[in-house]
Formats: structure tokens, sequence, C-alpha cells
């Protein structure tokens, strides 16, 4: 009985922990939708989005409603200044400069902090006061059940705003056919810089989240990130529901991994199940299979 | 490729060989010799990326694991294993290439973002076994006691004297990656690198040489790694970790990806960077402070200001002074043909050809031969399969039903580049060629197909490319770099490039589209003359005025099906085809 309960517990963290990555796998889909490129920048959104927390919350002692949305805040502001930064200037050209392009970015981000803040990682308070509690023998960290119910809503919020909104229309068809959008009258640039923003608040949502439990920390976007992507891998490249399975999915096995296997090699299952997958359906579970068009 | 002069090749290795000198003839810190001695380890590492990014133009972001396997393999072999250097260095850079060959063979066919994930990901499982597996790695500690390889019984214990003998490899590193991309196996990565489908179409086993390229990349990463290990004796985890990568990553971009000159710059700088920010006055040294970030910064500017690097920079001033390259147009031998046959009068035979995308059946059941040495047109209006026809022809895709035959031989499961070795050859509507490449080096991707009947290396295939061109009349504009030429010459390239591989079936995709009259002219010129050769042609295209004058035969489609075939005449009065381009009149659907 024990063992279940174990068991279950794990399965318990390892799905809060994907819906973090599910979160940032998200931001990543919608910028891969939008503009064809992957974001390797994507989490050092989530970096910035708790370091934009501690400043608000633990630096200016605002309360933590407040700070919780003037971080969000934040990352939207950051969101355009990326956009007009580190993609636009590249907009024309193909997608290797462009992956580099925020590759240093994500370099710049994450050494700026350190200077700012320092090679310390920070806590960071849970959202409810409330410790959790115990079901059947399973205890529920309040803070994994506020990341579930969190990304649970994201997940709807961003179907009913895709699927059911003009704006969101709007971003669909900028990201099918950027030339057919513009001729509709569609503000291409605009619909691109709106996708940057709601991605890095995706991104800063995740991280302010996540620091509860992973502690503030400068690299704390970076394994995130590639976990998130190898998630949008195994979901099926480019597709959102697939990116928010596979994200759940990466949570769970890297936690039964390591509780079954063994600790320090945590990070690497994700990477192995990436491999598998990769080795076995690479179009990933949602993917359809795309080929180059004479 | 611009390529240097002798005279220039002499200059550079004296510069280089005086550099490597240097700590022998003036008093120099050991400091500084360690710091030259990591900018040359670093270089022969980036010289792989060089090959990979590049001339192939695949990212690798797992450079600094290569260059830990063969540190590693040093490491272990010389201070647990007692193996000595030599051998030492060759077991870690055996076990880097095939590690580089494993990723490749089963990865690199994703491409693109996937690889720059994969890659990723190998690099942080490595780190994080470096780490972990504290029996054989020692783990964070690392491990000290390197020992230095011995030449002629001399040990090269002196830092100045294994510098020398680390640029000596270096040198000979650049000048083998120099020379790399006129070889056959260069040509062939660089045309992976600027058209992939195009390259495979025209005959380059495309997955084979990015493996090879990735293959190739970890080689370098691993002997610079091994000289590394030895240089300073000491390694430990975080000498190879992801920011490494990255660091080579930017060394190469910075200096200029595409030459190993170019790399070797951007690596000398990359190592030296920091020293030259401690030597900033007093009220600038917070740029050292923030050194990282400055660094972020310069690999978003140089990905916009500067794409092709410094060396590209030096280009551009040397071309200034360039005197324009006049091709030699005599003595080129005429264009012969393969038009031998030994199975019959059909080259080409479709029987019940299909190709479904999910529901839509593009090519509804086909039938159709083409015979030897005529000009055989497939035309019908847009979106009744003419395209995707000859797509499952060529092999981009493959038939969801029926086979294609030629000359006697099954074909349809065969890939692109297989085809092109048993003598399909194609051109595209949307022309696709190597743009950076001249139109000599685009035809001869052409020529190198596999069993192309020429004699000889790199003489013979160039010969030929020129015999190609001068048959297109573009013999004089052979080394114009081709995104330079006018639209009407590069559709003439293409053509020569399929030329240059004897292509028993020569398959045209709408060749006309985009020209102007006096183009259209000469092209259905060029078309009578390669009749008149003998060559085996089937084309697609909507210009009924030059179908009807080229051809000896049109099939029709509609709807994915064959609705008509005959001479042309037959053909263009048929009704059925009237009704399909035209419609019917008062017949309501």
């Amino acid at each position: 009985m024990q063992i279940l309960f174990d068991n279950l517990q794990v399965l318990f963290q390892g799905l809060a922990l994907g819906s973090i990555y599910s979160l940032v796998a998200l931001g990543f889909v919608l910028i891969i939708r939008a503009t064809n490129v992957v974001n390797f920048a994507q989490g050092d959104f989530a970096m910035l989005g708790a370091y934009a927390m501690v400043m608000f919350f633990t630096g200016l002692e605002w309360p933590y409603w407040l700070a919780f949305i003037a971080s969000l805040v934040a990352m939207a502001i950051f969101g355009v200044i990326f956009n007009y930064g580190v993609y636009y200037p590249l907009r024309h050209r193909s997608f290797l400069p462009v992956i580099i392009s925020t590759l240093g970015a994500s370099i710049f981000l994450q050494n700026t902090v350190l200077a700012i803040f320092g090679p310390q990682p920070r806590p960071m308070d849970k959202v409810l006061a409330a410790d959790g509690i115990t079901v059947g023998g399973v205890f529920l960290d309040s803070q994994y059940l506020v990341i579930l119910a969190v990304t649970m809503a994201m997940v709807l919020f961003t179907y009913v705003f895709f699927e059911h909104t003009l704006l969101g229309k709007k971003l669909q068809a900028t990201s099918q056919d950027k030339d057919m959008a513009r001729l509709l009258g569609i503000p291409v640039a605009l619909m691109i810089s709106i996708t940057f923003i709601y991605s890095a608040v995706l991104g800063g949502l995740a991280g302010v989240l996540v620091g509860p439990i992973l502690f503030v920390s400068i690299g704390m976007g970076s394994i995130i990130a590639l976990k998130a992507f190898a998630a949008t891998i195994i979901g099926g490249f480019g597709d959102v529901t697939g990116a928010i399975v596979g994200g759940l999915l990466l949570g769970v096995i890297e936690s039964l991994a390591a509780y079954h296997i063994s600790v320090p090699y945590k990070d690497a299952y994700a990477f192995l199940a990436l491999f598998i997958f990769l080795l076995i359906r690479p179009s990933g579970i949602f993917g359809e299979k795309v080929s180059e068009k004479a | 490729m611009q390529r240097l002069h002798p005279p220039t090749l002499v200059f550079i290795g004296i510069l280089a060989l005086a550099a490597a000198i240097v700590p022998y003839l003036f008093p120099v810190s050991s400091y500084v010799v360690q710091m030259f001695m990591q900018a040359v380890t670093y270089a022969v590492a980036v010289l792989g990326m060089v090959v990979v990014l590049g001339y192939t133009g695949q990212i690798n972001l797992a450079q600094a694991a290569f260059f830990g396997f063969g540190a590693y393999g040093v490491a272990l072999g010389t201070v647990g294993g007692g193996l000595g250097f030599w051998i030492s260095l060759g077991l870690g850079v055996g076990v880097a290439t095939f590690a580089g060959f494993l990723l490749g063979a089963t990865t690199i066919r994703l491409g693109g973002h996937y690889l720059a994930m994969i890659t990723i990901s190998f690099q942080q499982i490595f780190d994080l076994v470096l780490v972990n597996w504290i029996e054989v790695t020692r783990g964070p500690d690392g491990i000290a006691g390197i020992e230095r390889p011995s030449l002629f019984g001399y040990v090269l214990e002196d830092d100045r004297a294994y510098l020398l003998f680390c640029a000596l490899v270096l040198y000979a590193l650049v000048f083998a990656v120099w020379w790399l991309p006129n070889t056959r196996l260069g040509r062939a990565m660089r045309s992976v690198r600027e058209n992939q489908l195009a390259a495979e179409v025209v005959g380059v086993h495309t997955l084979r040489t990015k493996v090879v390229a990735f293959a190739l990349s970890a080689l370098l990463g691993a002997i610079g790694g091994g000289l590394y290990a030895a240089g300073f004796a000491y390694i430990s985890p975080d000498n190879f970790n992801f920011a490494r990568s990255v660091e080579f990553l930017t060394a190469s971009l910075l200096g200029g990806v595409q030459s190993p000159f170019g790399g070797v710059i951007g690596t000398v700088l990359i190592v030296q960077m920091p020293e030259w920010l401690k030597q900033l006055p007093e009220a600038m040294r917070f740029i050292k402070d923030v050194y990282l970030a400055v660094y972020g910064i310069g690999v978003i500017l140089i990905m916009v200001f500067l794409p092709e690097g410094i060396w590209g920079l030096i280009k551009l001033w040397r071309g200034r002074f360039a005197k324009p390259v006049v091709t030699d147009t005599s003595g080129i031998a005429p264009l012969d043909f393969d038009v031998s046959g030994k199975n019959g009068g059909v080259l080409l035979k479709l029987t019940g050809l299909a190709k479904h995308f999910g529901g839509l059946k593009a090519v509804d059941g086909i039938d159709l031969e083409v015979q030897r040495g005529t000009v055989h047109a497939l035309i019908g209006p847009n979106g009744s399969g003419k395209t995707t026809s000859l797509n499952v022809v060529s092999g981009i895709y493959k038939p969801t039903l029926g086979s294609v035959v030629l000359d006697g031989e099954d074909v349809s499961q065969t890939q692109p580049h297989q085809r092109a070795g048993r003598g399909v050859g194609r051109t595209f509507q949307n022309i696709r060629l190597f743009a950076t490449l001249s139109a000599l080096e685009n035809v001869m991707v052409g020529a190198q197909r596999d069993r192309n009947p020429i004699q000889g290396g790199n003489r013979a295939l160039r010969a030929r490319a020129m015999s190609a061109l001068q048959f297109v009349g573009l013999a004089d504009r052979a080394h114009v770099i081709v995104r330079n030429l006018p639209y009407g010459h590069q559709r003439l390239v293409e053509i020569a490039r399929v030329l240059a591989g004897h292509p028993k079936l020569l398959l045209l995709d709408e060749p006309a589209a985009g020209l102007n009259q006096t183009e259209k002219m000469e092209l259905v010129e060029l078309l009578k003359r390669l009749r008149g050769h003998g060559l085996t042609v089937f084309l697609i295209d909507h210009d009924m005025g030059l179908v009807e004058k080229v051809s000896d035969r049109i099939s029709v489609l509609n709807f994915g099906r064959k609705i008509a075939e005959g001479s042309p005449q037959e053909v263009l009065r048929n009704p059925d085809v009237i009704a399909a381009y035209l419609g019917t009149e008062g017949k309501v659907n």
C-alpha cells in the first residue's frame, strides 16, 4: 500500500513539474508557429519572470498579488523588446541565424541578471500560505496544486483566445501564411509582437510559479527550456496540444525515473525519452509527417 | 569559392610560422604561452564547426562534448591506463568520431531545429555523465598529471615546444579544411547547405554527406580536446559544458564560419578578449564584470551585421582589388550524351501510378510510357497532378500505388539520389540552384553523381561541367556566383547541371516559367538540340506554344487521371482536353 502511495506522490509531483514544462512549451510553440523559429531564450523568460518577482516582492516588498501582476506586465514589455531586438532584424533570414541570435540573447540575459542579482539562488514564497493537504495518504503541496490549476486555466484561455476571438484568428492567419494575412489587412508585425508578448508572459508565469520549488537561479530557465523543447518534439513539433501533453508526460517520466532509478541523472531521463521518441516516432504524438514540396 | 593565390598562401604560411616561434625569439611569460595554447587547441575544435556548420549548414551545439571525448581519452589513457599520449588520443578521437557518427546517423535526417535540440541534449547528458560517473571520470575533481606526447624521442615538456607542435597540427588541419570545399565531398556538403532537396535530386547522398560532416566535426573536436588536455595537464568537467560549446560556436561565427581562416581568427579573438578587457582604464572596468553579457549581445550583433564574420569582411575587401576571373573557353570538349539503350523502345513506364495525400488523390492511377529518344510532354490544368507525377518519378514522393519502371528496372522505392545515379535528372519550376556556388561548381555537383560514366577526378568533373555549360551557352559565365546571374541564365545553369550527369531521362518542370519571349525561343532551340542528340525528355509546361513546338507526344492529366494522349495535333483538338482547359458550354455541374 505504501508503495502505491509513494508512486502516486511521485506521479503528482511529476504532473506539477510537467505543467511547468507545458507552459514553457506552449510559449515555444506559439513562437514557432508565428515565426518558424525556435526561441532558445524561452527558458530565460521563466528566469526573468522569477527574478522580476524577486525584485518586486522581496526587494521592493510590494504585496504578493501586486508583485505578481507587475512581474507579468514587465514580461509583456520584455516580449516586445525581445521581438524587436532579437527576432525582427533577422526576420528575412533563414532559421539558423535566428536560432543563434536567440542563443546570444540567452547568454546576455543570464549574465545581465547574474551581474545584477549575483550568483546566490533566491528563495521565493508560495502563492498560498497553506502548506498543502493530504488526500488518502498522498500529500498535495499547495504550490503544486496552484501550478496545476493555473496551467489548466492558461491552456483553456489559450484555446478560447485562439479559436474563438478575432484577434486569435488573426494570429492564426499570420502564423499560417504571412503574405496572405498581410494582403487581407492584418498587421503582421503587430501580430508577431503580440505572439512574443503572450509567449513571454507564459514563460514569466511559469518562472514565478516554479520559483518556490526550484529556487530562483540564473540557470533555472535553461534546463526548463530544454525539457520544454523536448516536450514539443515528443508532442509533435509545432502542435499546441502536443506541447501540453508532451510536457506532462516528460514531467511524469522524469519524476518516476528519478524515484525508481537514480536521482543524479534526473535531467538525463527527459533527453533519453526524447532520443527514444525521435528514433521510434520522430513526428511526435500529434505531429504529422511533413515533407518539403518541390 | 574564392580561392587564395599561391603567393597569398605562402605569405599566410610564413606569418603563421612566425607567430608560432615568437616565444623562442622573445621572452614571453608562461601565462601568455598558455593562453596561446588554449587558442590553438580551441581553434582545432572550431575547425570542426567550420566543416559542419559553415560548409554543410548543420548546427552542432555539442562540440564541447566531442572536445571532451578527446580530452578525457588522453587524460584517462595516460593517467589511469598508462597507454601513452598517441594511443590515448587515438582512442579518444575514435570514440568521439563514432559518437558523432552515431548521433548523426540516428537524428540528422530531422535537421534544423531538431538537430540544435538533440545536440544540446547530448551535450547535457555528456556533462551529467562527466560529473556523476565518478568511478570512471573522477567526477567534478577532474584529472591531473596528464602526459605530453613525445616526438622522435623528445618529450614536449617545454610549453613553447608543445605550443609549436600544436600550432603545426593546427596548420595542417587548417590546410585540410581549406582544401575540403573543392573536393567531391566538400561540394556535396556545400550543395546540402544551399539546397538540400536539389542536392538530393541531383544525386548527392544528402544523409550520408551530413553524417560524414558531423563525424568529421567530432573528429576535429576530439583532436583539439586531446591536445588541450596534454597541454594543461589538468582537466575537469567544466571545461566541456554547454557554455564551451556556445563559445566554439561564437568563435566560428565571429571569425567567419565558412572559412578555416575565419574560424582561427574568431577563436584567437574570443580567447584573448577577456585579457584585453583587463587592460581597460579604471572607468571602463565594469565591462569586464559584464563580459559574458556583452558577449551575448555580440552574438546577436554578429548575426545581424556581420553574417559572414570577420573573414567575410576581409574577403569583401580583397574582392575590391581582385581582377575579374576570365574563363578560358577554349578547348572545351563537346557534350556527349548517354542515349545507349538495351531494353527496347520504352525508357520510362508508369503503371497504375497513384499518389494520395490523406483523402486527396493528387495522382489517381496513371499509365504512361515515354519512348526512348522522344520529347514527351505532360500537360493539364492547375491541380491536375502534373508536378506530383514528376515528384513521384524523380523520387521525392513514393507512390501510394503502382510502379515507376526506368529502362526495365523498377525504381519505385528508391531515393531521389539513387534515381539520379540511374540516370534520372530533373529541374525545378522554381529554380533550385546552390545560390552561393559558382555556375561551374553547381554543374560539377551534377557531374559527380554516382555511376556517371566519366573517368578521372576533379579535372574530369570540371571538364565535363565546362562542356555542359558550353552546351547551354554559358561557358564564359562559369565563375559567376549563380545568384548573381539573371533569371534566364539560372534556368540554363540548372539544365546544364542535369546534363553534366549524363541523364538517360531528363525531367523538366515548367522550364518556360518566368522566361520572356526571346528566352522561350532559346529554350525551344535548346530542347530541339537535345532531341537531336537523342536524349529522352519528359516535361511539364503550361505554354502550349512551346509544348506544341517541341513535343513528339503529349499526355493530358485532369483531376489526377490521364484523359488524352497522342501527337500534339491530335491532343490539342481533342474535345475532352479543350473542355478540361476551358470548361464546356451550356453544361451545369
